[in-house]
C-alpha cells in the first residue's frame, strides 16, 4: 500500500506573526517558514507504517509557491521516498487545494492519505475532511492511534468528551492530532540523502483547478490587545482582589 | 434567506453551545430552522431547541448512524436538506469539526471556520495564525457554510415554540463503523460552558498533583478543570482537558492557570477569558503578558493556600 501525505509550508510555531499595518495581511517577508506540525506528525506516522512493513511508499505532496519544495525536502529528510510540489501562486483554500489532491490521489492512488488537522496558519480545519467528500472516501480526523487492518483501519479520535474508536474502510482519509506521535529528527546522512530523492514539478493548471478564491479576504487586523495587570505578593491579595476589584468570588 | 443551524446535544439534552451559535445564526438576518441528528433520544433534544427564542422549525433525524459521530452518513444527511437553504452553521464542536467541511465540498463550496463575528450576512471575522490576526472574509458562495467559535457568542434564550418536524434519515455511505468510546464523566462544568475554569501546565509533574492541587481548587470554585498541551502529552491530564490553538477554545469569568507558561498557542484558547489569574514561579513567563492578577510563587505552596482561603470564604 502506498501513502500520501500533503504537507503545507507554514510560518514556523514560534513565530509570533505582526499584522501588516495596511491590514493587507500578516508580515512574512524575513519570517522562518517550516512544515506544518501536524503534517510532521503524518510524515512521522507514515515512516513508522512502513517501517512496519504495512506501506511499501510514502510520497509526501504540497501545493504552494516553489520555495515548498523546501518542505518536500524536509520530509523526504526525514525518510519519504519521493515528493510532489504542485506549484500554485497566491494562497490557495483548502477546497483548491483538496481539488488538486484528488487529482493527485487519482493519478498515484495511494490507499491511505495522511493529512495534518489543521494548518497553523489559516486555522481551516477542513482540507482533510474535504478530500475525504471530493473522493467519496471514509475519514477520521483528529486521529490518536491508528492500526492497519488489511486495507482498512482502525482509528482512535480526540473529541470533545473524550476518545472515540472508529473503523474506516479503506481507502480513507486520517488526519493527525498532537498524540499520534513524535516526529522524528532528520539525521545530517538523511539530509544528504534527500537531496538525491525525486520531486515531481507540476503546476495548478496541469489539474485544471480554479484557484479562483471563494473567500474574499476585506482586510487582516490586530486582535483585541490585552493589557498585563498587577502582580499581587500573596495568596491573601489575590483572594482580596478577585473578591472585592475583579467580583468573580 | 433562510438558515439552517445543525444543534450539538448529548442524548436528549441540548448543549449550549448550540444556544451561543444560535445567535450568531440569527444574526445572518433570515429565519432559522434548527436540525437535531441523532439516535432515538434526538426528539427530545429537539422540543429543547423548539423552545429557543427565534427558531422558526425544528428538523429531527433519527437514525443509529447519527448517534456515534459518524462523519459520512450524517454529511450525507446535511447535504440532503441543504438546497432549501442559503446557510448552514454549526458550532465548532470536535463533530461539526469533522462533519462540516465534507458537506462544504459536497456542496462546491469553502466554509468559513470558526467565525467570531458576523459583519453582515456575507461577511465574517475569523481569527487566524493562533489568534495573533483576525481576518475580515466575505464570501462568494450562494450557499454558506460556517463554524461558530461559541466563546464569543452570547447563548440564546427560551421563548420560542416552533414545531418539530421529522426528516428521513439519508442513505448511509456505509464507509465507517463506531467500535467504542471513553467518554470521562464527570460532574464538573464543561470547559465550553464553564464560568470559572483552573487549568494546570507542565509543573503539575504528575497525574497525582493534578488531583492533588489543581482539582480541590476548581471543586471549591465549582469551576472546570484544564490543562494546556505539555500536560495533556505527558499524561497528567486526559486528552479533552486541552485548552489552546488546537484544544478547546473558552472564554470564562475567570480563568486560573497554574504553572503555565503561557505559549502562543495555549494564549489562543483562553486570552478572552474575563478576568485571568496567573500563578507561576518565573516572574518573566509570558503568562503574565495576559494575567490581571499574577502570582509569583511556588505553585506547590501557593495552591494548597489559595485553596483553603477560599474554604474560609465559605467556597
Ligand atoms: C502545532 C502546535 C499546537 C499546539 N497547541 C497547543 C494547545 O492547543 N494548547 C497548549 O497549551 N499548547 C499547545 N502547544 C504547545 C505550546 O507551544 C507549549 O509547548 C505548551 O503550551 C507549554 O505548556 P506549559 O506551559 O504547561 O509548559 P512549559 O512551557 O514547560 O511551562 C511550565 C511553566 O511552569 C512554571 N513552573 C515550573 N515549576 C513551577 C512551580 N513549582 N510553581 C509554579 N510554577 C512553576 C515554569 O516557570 C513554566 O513557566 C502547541 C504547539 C504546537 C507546535
Ligand atoms: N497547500 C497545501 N499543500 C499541501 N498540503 C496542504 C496544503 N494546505 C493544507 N494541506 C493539508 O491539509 C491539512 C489541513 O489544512 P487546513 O485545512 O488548511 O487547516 C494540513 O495539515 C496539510 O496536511
Amino acid at each position: 500500500m502506498k501513502v500520501l501525505v500533503p504537507v503545507k509550508r507554514v510560518v514556523d510555531f514560534n513565530v509570533k506573526v505582526r499584522v501588516k499595518s495596511d491590514g493587507s495581511g500578516v508580515e512574512l517577508a524575513n519570517v522562518k517558514m517550516s512544515m506544518n506540525p501536524f503534517d510532521e506528525i503524518a510524515v512521522e506516522e507514515a515512516l513508522r507504517l512502513r517501517e512496519a512493513g504495512k506501506v511499501t511508499e510514502v510520497v509526501v505532496v504540497s501545493i504552494g509557491p516553489a520555495q515548498a519544495s523546501e518542505t518536500i525536502r524536509t520530509g523526504l529528510a526525514m525518510g519519504a521516498d519521493r515528493g510532489i510540489l504542485v506549484k500554485a501562486e497566491g494562497n490557495a483554500e483548502p477546497l483548491a487545494v483538496a481539488k488538486i489532491l484528488k487529482a493527485v490521489v487519482d493519478a498515484e492512488k495511494p490507499g491511505l492519505v495522511i493529512l495534518g488537522k489543521q494548518a497553523i496558519d489559516d486555522d481551516s480545519n477542513q482540507t482533510g475532511q474535504m478530500l475525504a467528500a471530493l473522493l467519496g472516501w471514509s475519514q477520521a480526523t483528529f486521529a490518536s492511534k491508528l492500526e492497519v487492518e488489511g486495507s482498512d483501519f482502525k482509528v482512535t479520535r480526540e473529541v470533545d468528551g473524550g476518545l472515540q474508536t472508529v473503523k474506516l474502510k479503506g481507502p480513507a482519509i486520517i488526519t493527525t492530532d498532537l498524540r499520534l506521535n513524535e516526529p522524528r529528527y532528520a539525521s545530517l546522512p538523511n539530509i544528504m540523502k534527500a537531496k538525491k530523492k525525486p520531486i515531481d514539478d507540476k503546476n495548478a493548471a496541469d489539474y485544471g483547478v480554479d484557484l479562483t478564491p471563494h473567500l474574499e479576504i476585506l482586510k487582516t487586523s490586530e486582535p483585541a490587545g490585552r493589557k498585563a495587570g498587577v502582580k499581587v505578593k500573596d495568596v491573601a491579595e489575590l483572594v482580596s482582589k478577585l473578591k472585592t476589584e475583579a467580583g468573580v468570588l | 434567506m433562510t438558515t439552517l443551524l445543525i444543534a450539538e446535544h448529548e442524548h436528549e439534552k441540548l448543549k449550549d453551545v448550540t444556544n451561543k451559535a444560535l445567535t450568531a445564526a440569527s444574526q445572518l438576518g433570515g429565519d432559522v430552522h434548527v436540525l437535531v441528528a441523532g439516535g432515538q433520544d434526538a426528539k427530545a433534544a429537539g422540543e429543547a431547541a423548539a423552545k429557543l427564542a427565534g427558531v422558526k422549525k425544528v428538523l429531527v433525524a433519527e437514525g443509529e448512524a447519527y448517534a456515534h459521530d459518524l462523519a459520512e452518513p450524517l454529511a450525507a444527511l446535511i447535504v440532503s436538506l441543504a438546497s432549501s437553504y442559503d446557510a448552514i452553521v454549526a458550532p465548532a464542536t470536535s463533530r461539526f469539526k469533522n462533519v462540516m467541511p465534507r458537506v462544504a465540498a459536497l456542496l462546491d463550496v469553502m466554509q468559513v471556520s470558526e467565525i467570531i463575528k458576523v459583519v453582515a450576512p456575507d461577511t465574517f471575522e475569523r481569527p487566524i495564525y493562533a489568534g495573533n490576526a483576525i481576518q475580515t472574509v466575505k464570501s462568494k458562495d450562494a450557499k454558506k457554510v460556517i463554524t461558530v467559535r461559541t466563546s464569543t457568542f452570547a447563548a440564546t434564550g427560551e421563548g420560542g415554540s416552533a414545531p418539530v418536524e421529522t426528516v428521513a434519515a439519508a442513505a448511509d455511505p456505509g464507509l465507517s463503523s463506531f467500535l467504542g468510546e471513553e467518554v470521562a464523566k464527570s460532574d464538573r462544568p464543561e470547559l465550553t460552558s464553564a464560568k470559572i475554569i483552573v487549568s494546570g501546565g507542565r509543573a503539575m509533574q504528575s497525574r497525582e498533583n493534578f488531583a492533588k492541587y489543581i482539582e480541590p481548587l476548581a471543586d471549591k470554585l465549582g469551576a472546570g478543570v484544564g490543562a494546556s498541551r505539555a500536560a495533556v502529552d505527558a499524561g497528567y491530564a486526559p486528552n479533552d482537558w486541552q485548552v489552546g490553538q488546537t484544544g478547546k477554545v473558552v472564554a470564562p469569568e475567570l480563568y486560573v492557570a497554574i504553572g503555565i507558561s503561557g505559549a502562543i498557542q495555549h494564549l489562543a484558547g483562553m486570552k478572552d477569558s474575563k478576568v485571568i489569574v496567573a500563578i507561576n514561579k518565573d516572574e518573566d513567563a509570558p503568562i503574565f503578558q495576559v494575567a490581571d492578577y499574577g502570582l509569583v510563587a511556588d505553585l506547590y505552596q501557593a495552591v494548597p493556600e489559595l485553596t483553603e482561603a477560599l474554604g474560609k470564604l465559605g467556597k
